[in-house]
């Protein structure tokens, strides 16, 4: 790739190409899209959470005005097999340093024989409306038999548990530990050790746009178009091809613009392979649109660890052994393995050189909705056990926090970092670049500096006030492979056209793969389009989750760049009879260098290049200007940022008021930093509606007790305080532009760092808040404790 | 009384007419019957705020009134809200400070906007914060919204 | 979440809008500002067989000043009266209040007899109406009945409304010369139901507590009144003292539940809470004090 950026658009913060459509009310979302003689679909979901499905009788519901079709999950899992192999398969250099048991448990597209939360689909109907698609669903009788829900992650791994999956015989699907040093020795050798119960919450992506699919088939050329609010269009197609036994080719994904993803539309789930199969069979194109309520019920939640910690320590604050072993609750399936908790331990460690480390797993089913990755995926639950640890640890010695995190923090010297663990990869964890130190430091001068805020928190607490400050640092793992494809071309117009499986979600990828684009071919911005989420302009691609966009579409962008560009040069020295060596592209002409007056245009090079009788192209040379890369990263570049709370507490309701919030944030160089400030700042938010508002809370029937946006509660504009982000730029040596990634970074550590806000505050009490969410109950508990 | 009903509503100023069973949501109604897909729907039960338009020049949630109840109205919708090519001047400074990500919340975002600031003169930034919250979005964190709505109000077109 | 099918009517005249609710049947509802009855049916919680649209009913709506009453009709919006001067000035408690209710584009459809009629616990219109022992006029084709707040308020959702009955006017007495009212409300969020919300009304005169008033929503099935706060505080100088065992006598008083927002025991100790600021802050406003 091209180091230098002569067009200069990398590092601006270039206005969105997205704003105007979606400003002027053009933007185009799935429950938009009207296709000719279509039909709506909706499906009956279980409002048990473990039961066996005894019958199921469609009569009443297709003699509902307007009912079309109608199908039960026995029928169509003899149509369809089972959701297909998921994304997390175990890499070689994973799967030897790793001690794992993974069985996945098969979910069939729809309940079949028995239902397995409250939400799963057993059967679906096609009306001539949604309004009478969900009539009919109301008028299937469907009998069920109950069975008892396993509600607690605990007991459902204990061995007497009543088992979900008869066929796997056990609920604990995945069991993983790894290990380094002698965790072990040195515990036991430690002056000082603390073990302590830490659990993570469940909530979710919950995104503004619910999801959403569309499928139209062409009996006369048997092809498929869909239509999927999902971040992983080729994916998709993958899976619908073999589901569908049918040529990928034959099958279009794309993604229109989606509202909002956060990584809950980032796996393929079941209806994305429904609704196509139902626009086959009934011959009528077939569009679902979610409703907020099936959302909650049916799309995927997250986090919801449960985790056993041990850290030994000595008398200066080193940290000398660190255990943890934890529970993840899974739900009734794992849409993708044991990715998420592998993650987790991955994470656990965090920007601290601690030797001696044991990180053991267990992944169990339960009757609740499957849990998958959801920003940050698995991050926050690791960055909850270490960040509350240090912050123990520092008040078992009587230390500030910040210097027990100082005591034991990797130093930019120390740059190349090898963690000692495998990443999910495969590949050894080394940290690449970065001052984590500097970052903390940052952090504690931008909110103010301890010293001055202990003095401020002592004299408040003489006045009846309650403050607290509250640290979180964390690593991220960004950029993650396999792969990631793009295509680029100049076509007849000499614009520069690319693609890449990037599916944009929100985050502006349409601009910033514009300005990578045209700092790759030295080209105004306007000369260059951007095409996303779209399978019929890359044959292989991945798609955007895991904070991988920038990074993994960007090169695959710049690779294939040079090899269109040494093509255009190629041309163009044949057209202009120099020698490659002279010529400069610039402004979207070739020209000898210092003679700008003999140049061509790539309008003219692409006609020149072009086959056929009025080809220019030197002798021998491939015709068109068009090539293809597919970027497989070494491994992850690491992000890593530093943060900082104040908060006030209400003394008579214990309600938690953030009165800054600081992040420095390093993922290395910034593409666009407006755009960069507004992921890391969206996902700030969400991090703090995770801390004090959002939580999946289920009764002990396995029943969802926050089907509504009235109870699952995401912040408003009046809860969320005034957030400062500073960005270190630390480039990454792992790929040319020195990128990292930054989609999900903002969403890590606000829980904890509240939960240390908030432990700080009431530090007089002696109350630990190691548990999420934040209520504000215990808040206000604690001053009767 | 089940039956399809007229309804006939002024949009954007356009006097338009479709037909509607009694219980056809007007969000529904507008993006299905009239095609006006730029108000989105994002919960149907009134608290995300993505489908607010203006009834007779008040904001209201689409997903809470009934088309048959809205014969007769001025409606008001995102896409009237440009002058031809020429963004409206929130629109133009939500694009300035990054008051979108995804654009799904964008249409209530603006439409509540504009009536709150019409609704309360001299806006402290908490009173905006407070008027936005009728409004959800997951993207931004709502910085750059409260910005743009902050310069909207202050700038003296009410 | 699309409402299921029902027969619409939209009556012009109250007398129209009665017939038909006597007509209709138990299973009719009465469509006011359906910021309540719209999400639930949507969520197809509600059923209701017929839907009598009143909002074009235009004797419903308005605010009439008649001396010591402040008549508020049925159908009038949150809006107007979050608007209204004379609101402000004479029933300032339910001002404040509705600035509580959800957000501005709710209060824009919301309305006053809406609110009280569907008696959901946690609202602050019916914790008013309780606080100010306000009448609710209810008519049906046999009659009009006057009905005290404490008499109709039940229970969650309940109210002493007969089926063929409808609210529609609530009448609020003004507020005395020299009280003083205030409301406060802790919800989860801007905007969000109470999670214990408290009216309060302190009238002083000669230094001492003449009338108090004192209500709560989001603690009890129904709006509680406060009797024995109340009477904590009368003949009282409104001092400190006087104010804590009232709102000990709130917190005594409450009946609330648990939920997954909070339980029984942490609203019990926020109506205390409320209470405090909501007496304070009437104390405050109230003149005459000593």
């Amino acid at each position: 790739m091209t180091a230098a950026s002569p067009a200069g658009y990398i590092g601006r913060s270039v206005p969105r190409r997205e704003d105007r459509r979606l400003l002027l009310g053009q933007g185009s979302y799935v429950a938009d899209l009207v296709l000719p003689g279509m039909v709506h679909a909706a499906f009956a979901r279980s409002q048990l959470a473990h039961a066996r499905i005894v019958s199921v009788d469609f009569a009443r519901a297709l003699a509902e005005p307007g009912a079309v079709f109608a199908l039960g999950g026995a029928e169509l899992a003899r149509e369809m097999p089972p959701i297909g192999g998921m994304q997390v398969t175990a890499p070689k250099g994973w799967a030897e340093r790793v001690d794992h048991r993974i069985t996945l448990p098969p979910q069939n597209l729809m309940a079949s024989d028995r239902v397995r939360y409250v939400g799963e689909a057993f059967a679906v109907v096609c009306a001539d409306s949604r309004y009478a698609a969900e009539d009919a669903v109301e008028a299937i009788d469907a009998g069920f038999e109950p069975l008892p829900a396993v509600v607690d992650p605990e007991a459902a791994s204990a061995p007497d548990a009543a088992v979900i999956h008869p066929d796997l015989g056990t609920n604990a699907v995945a069991e993983l530990h790894v290990e380094k040093g002698d965790v072990a020795a040195a515990m036991a050798s430690a002056p000082h050790r603390i073990r302590r119960r830490i659990r993570h919450h469940r909530y979710a992506a919950m995104p503004l746009e619910c999801r959403g699919v569309a499928a139209e088939y062409d009996r006369r050329t048997d092809s498929l178009t869909v239509w999927s609010s999902t971040q992983v269009v080729h994916w998709v197609r993958k899976e619908l091809a073999f589901a569908l036994g049918m040529a990928e080719e034959k099958i279009r994904v794309l993604a229109p613009d989606v509202g909002g993803g956060f990584g809950g539309k980032g796996h393929v789930y079941p209806e994305d392979l429904i609704i196509p199969w139902l626009a086959r069979r009934i011959g009528r194109p077939v569009r679902w649109v979610e409703d907020r309520h099936e959302h909650i019920l049916n799309a995927a939640h997250s986090r919801d660890n449960i985790h056993d910690a041990e850290i030994g320590f000595d008398d200066t604050g080193r940290i000398l052994a660190f255990r943890d072993d934890f529970i993840v609750d899974s739900g009734a399936y794992s849409p993708v393995g044991a990715g998420v908790a592998y993650n987790t331990t991955a994470h656990l460690l965090g920007p601290y050189h601690i030797e001696n480390f044991a990180g053991g797993t267990v992944v169990a089913i339960t009757n609740k909705t499957p849990n998958a990755p959801y920003r940050g995926a698995g991050r926050p639950e690791a960055v909850q056990v270490t960040e509350r640890l240090m912050d123990i640890v520092a008040d078992t010695l009587g230390m500030e926090p910040a210097d027990v995190r100082l005591r034991n923090m990797i130093g930019p010297e120390r740059m190349p970092y090898d963690v000692g663990l495998p990443y999910r990869d495969g590949v050894p964890m080394t940290y690449d670049s970065g001052d984590y130190p500097a970052s903390l430091r940052r952090a504690i001068d931008e909110i103010g500096g301890i010293e001055a805020f202990r003095e401020r928190q002592e004299k408040a607490r003489a006045e009846g006030r309650w403050l607290g400050l509250g640290l979180g640092c964390y690593t991220e793992g960004t950029g993650v492979g396999p792969f990631e494809g793009a295509t680029v071309k100049v076509d007849a117009s000499g614009k520069i056209v690319v693609s890449t499986g990037a599916c944009p979600i929100g985050q502006g990828h349409e601009t910033v793969f514009a300005q990578v684009t045209a700092d790759a071919w030295n080209v105004p911005i306007e000369d260059v389009v951007v095409l996303l989420a779209d399978t019929s302009t890359l044959t292989m691609g991945y798609g955007s989750i895991a904070s991988r966009s920038t990074v993994t579409s960007s090169m695959a962008i710049g690779d294939a760049s040079d090899k269109v560009k040494a093509k255009v040069l190629a041309v163009a020295a044949h057209l202009l009879e120099a020698s490659e060596a002279d010529l400069e592209l610039r402004d979207g002409r070739v020209a000898v260098k210092g003679v700008p007056d003999m140049a061509v245009s790539l309008r003219e090079i692409a006609a020149a290049a072009a086959p056929g009788w009025l080809s220019r192209r030197p002798e021998g040379s491939e015709a068109g200007l068009e090539a293809t890369s597919y970027y497989e990263p070494p491994t992850v570049t690491w992000a890593y940022a530093s943060n900082a709370a104040i908060v006030e507490i209400e003394p008579d309701t214990g309600r938690v008021r953030i009165e800054r919030y600081v992040e420095v944030h390093d993922a290395g160089r910034l593409v666009n930093p407006g755009l960069a400030d507004g992921q890391v700042k969206g996902g700030l938010v969400q991090g703090l509606g995770g801390a004090l508002y959002e939580s999946i809370e289920y009764d002990e029937a396995g029943q969802l007790l926050t089907g509504s946006f009235a109870d699952y509660l995401l912040p408003t504009a009046a809860e969320t305080p005034p957030i400062e982000v500073v960005h270190m730029e630390t480039p990454t040596p792992l790929n040319p532009l020195g990128v990292k990634g930054l989609g999900e970074g903002g969403a890590i550590a606000p829980p904890v760092v509240i939960a240390n806000a908030v432990t700080d505050a009431l530090k007089p009490f002696g109350v630990e808040f190691n548990t999420l969410p934040i209520r504000w109950q215990d808040v206000r508990a604690a001053f009767d404790s | 009384m089940t039956a399809k009903r007229s309804v006939t509503v002024t949009v954007n100023g356009e006097t338009r007419t479709g037909e509607a069973e009694p219980r056809m949501l007007l969000s529904d109604f507008l993006r299905d019957t009239l095609g006006l897909t730029g108000t989105h729907v994002g919960c149907e039960h009134g608290i995300c705020g993505a489908c607010t338009v203006h009834v007779d020049g008040e904001a209201a949630r689409s997903c809470l009134m009934l088309a048959v109840q809205a014969d007769g109205a001025e409606i008001e919708t995102v896409e009237g809200l440009a002058d031809g090519e020429t963004l409206h001047r929130l629109q133009q400074l939500f694009s300035k400070h990054r008051a979108l990500q995804c654009g799904f919340c964008t249409p209530g975002m603006l439409m509540t906007a504009l009536d709150l600031v019409r609704h309360r003169p001299n806006l402290t930034e908490a009173e905006i914060r407070s008027g936005m919250a009728a409004v959800l979005c997951r993207c931004t964190g709502y910085e750059g919204i409260v910005h743009a709505v902050a310069e909207y109000a202050s700038g003296g077109e009410r | 979440m699309k409402p299921p099918r029902f027969d619409y009517h939209a009556p012009e005249s109250l007398d129209e809008a009665l017939d038909l609710l006597a007509d209709s049947g138990p299973d009719a509802r009465i469509l006011a500002g359906g910021q309540s009855l719209v999400p639930a049916l949507n969520f197809r919680l509600a059923r209701p067989s017929v839907l009598i649209d009143i909002n074009g009913v235009a004797e419903l709506a308005g605010i009439e000043d008649a001396g010591e009453r402040l008549v508020i009709g049925a159908t009038t919006r949150q809006r107007a009266i979050e608007t209204s001067e004379t609101v402000a000035r004479r029933v300032p408690l339910l001002h404040e209040a509705t600035r509580y209710v959800a957000h501005l584009p709710i209060r824009t459809r919301g309305t006053l007899g809406g609110s009280v009629a569907n008696a959901d616990p946690a609202a602050e219109d019916p914790a008013v109406a309780a606080a100010l022992e306000a009448t609710m006029v209810c008519r049906s084709r046999r009659g009009e009945r006057r009905i005290a707040a404490a008499g109709f308020f039940i229970d969650v959702l309940t109210t002493a409304l007969e089926p063929d009955e409808m609210l529609i006017a609530v009448e609020f007495p003004g507020i005395p010369d020299g009280a003083g009212a205030a409301f406060a409300e802790i919800s989860r969020r801007d905007g969000d139901f109470a999670l214990a919300g408290v009216a309060a009304q302190i009238a002083i005169s000669n230094g001492r507590v003449a009338d108090a008033r004192i209500a709560a929503c989001g603690v009890g099935p129904a709006p509680l009144r406060f009797r024995d706060a109340e009477d904590a505080l009368l003949d009282s100088a409104c001092g400190p003292e006087a104010i804590e065992a009232a709102c000990d006598a709130v917190a005594a008083s409450s009946d609330p539940h648990d939920d997954v927002h909070a339980s029984a025991a942490y609203r019990r100790q926020l109506a205390a809470a409320m209470a405090r600021r909501a007496l304070n802050g009437a104390r405050a406003r109230a003149g005459g004090a000593a």
